[in-house]
């Protein structure tokens, strides 16, 4: 009951993780633009990236113990805590030159495929029943169709299409999840199962 | 001429160099100004996202969520912090 009087809504949470993707997407965008040789020129800036999506699979765990309430949302938060850590794990073990394989960066494709079906199996309502479930159906079809980019880039390291998508990606899921409220319509429509908007 | 005359010419001639940007340097120094103004637009277009600006009432989770300025913040420390040493760097290279 404390633990629950004190914790942020889950909106907020949504709100801080946003701002770590818009912050990934603005490192990938600024990688793609200089290329890779120039981003390694100084040693931590290739660090910051990997580094940033391993600390939001840390940060989830937190997330899947005090937000979630029901078995399915604790194992979708689980699942996206671990492709994360495991994505930015490969990414941060390959700009250290502890893994050499260009097939570590399908972590990052196999992440996104099994968040994005985390989303759209933990989403027990329908697109319109309120905005939250709007976002959960909108993020998982977006991360499973995005997951073509990464499984491109581990193809074709350097194609600049691929790494555009990858970065835009993270983009669009920043702006969507800003969107997200607890409880809020969605195109004008919230079902009257969802609760009573509180802002 | 002066060493010391000579090492000014030099230092002058390094900065118009640095200060000559190509279109993918402007794009780099762009992006978090970019970022920045969408922040600030956002604020403009739903000023009621911002709880400090009528925060009395508000608990402190509130007051602490704010997303346009996290947005602001994020495209400033990105130009801050990232962008102008890569121009720097990108600068660097092209010599």
């Amino acid at each position: 009951m404390i633990v629950a009087g004190i914790q942020p809504d889950a909106e907020f949470v949504h709100w801080w993780f946003a701002t770590g993707f818009l912050v990934l997407a603005l490192l990938l965008y600024a990688e793609i633009l200089v290329g890779p040789e120039v981003w390694a020129r100084r040693p931590w800036r290739r660090y910051l990236w990997p580094g940033t999506l391993f600390l939001m699979g840390l940060l989830m765990w937190p997330v899947m113990t005090f937000f979630t309430n029901s078995m399915i949302h604790m194992v979708a938060h689980g699942s996206w805590a671990q492709a994360l850590m495991v994505a930015g794990g490969a990414e941060l073990g390959l700009v250290r030159g502890k893994l050499h394989s260009q097939w570590w960066r399908l972590t990052s494709f196999v992440g996104l495929l099994v968040s994005g079906t985390a989303l759209l199996v933990h989403e027990q309502n329908g697109w319109t029943f309120a905005r939250a479930a709007f976002l959960h159906h909108a993020i998982g079809w977006l991360v499973i169709g995005a997951s073509v980019f990464p499984l491109l880039q581990a193809f074709r390291p350097r194609s600049v299409v691929a790494a555009s998508g990858f970065a835009t990606t993270f983009a669009v899921m920043a702006v969507l999840l800003f969107c997200d409220r607890d409880v809020a319509p969605v195109f004008g429509h919230l079902s009257t199962y969802a609760g009573v908007p509180h802002r | 001429m002066s060493a010391e005359i000579a090492r000014r010419l030099e230092r002058i001639g390094q900065e118009e160099r640095t200060r000559v940007r190509t279109p993918r340097m402007r794009a780099v120094l762009a992006l978090g100004p970019v970022t920045a103004l969408a922040g600030v637009a956002w604020a403009v277009a739903q000023p009621w996202r911002l709880t400090l600006l009528h925060p009395y009432g508000q608990g402190f989770w509130w007051l602490l969520a704010e997303p346009p300025l996290y947005v602001v913040g994020v495209g400033l420390a990105f130009w801050r912090l990232v962008a102008r040493e890569l121009v720097e760097d990108m600068a660097k290279a092209k010599r």
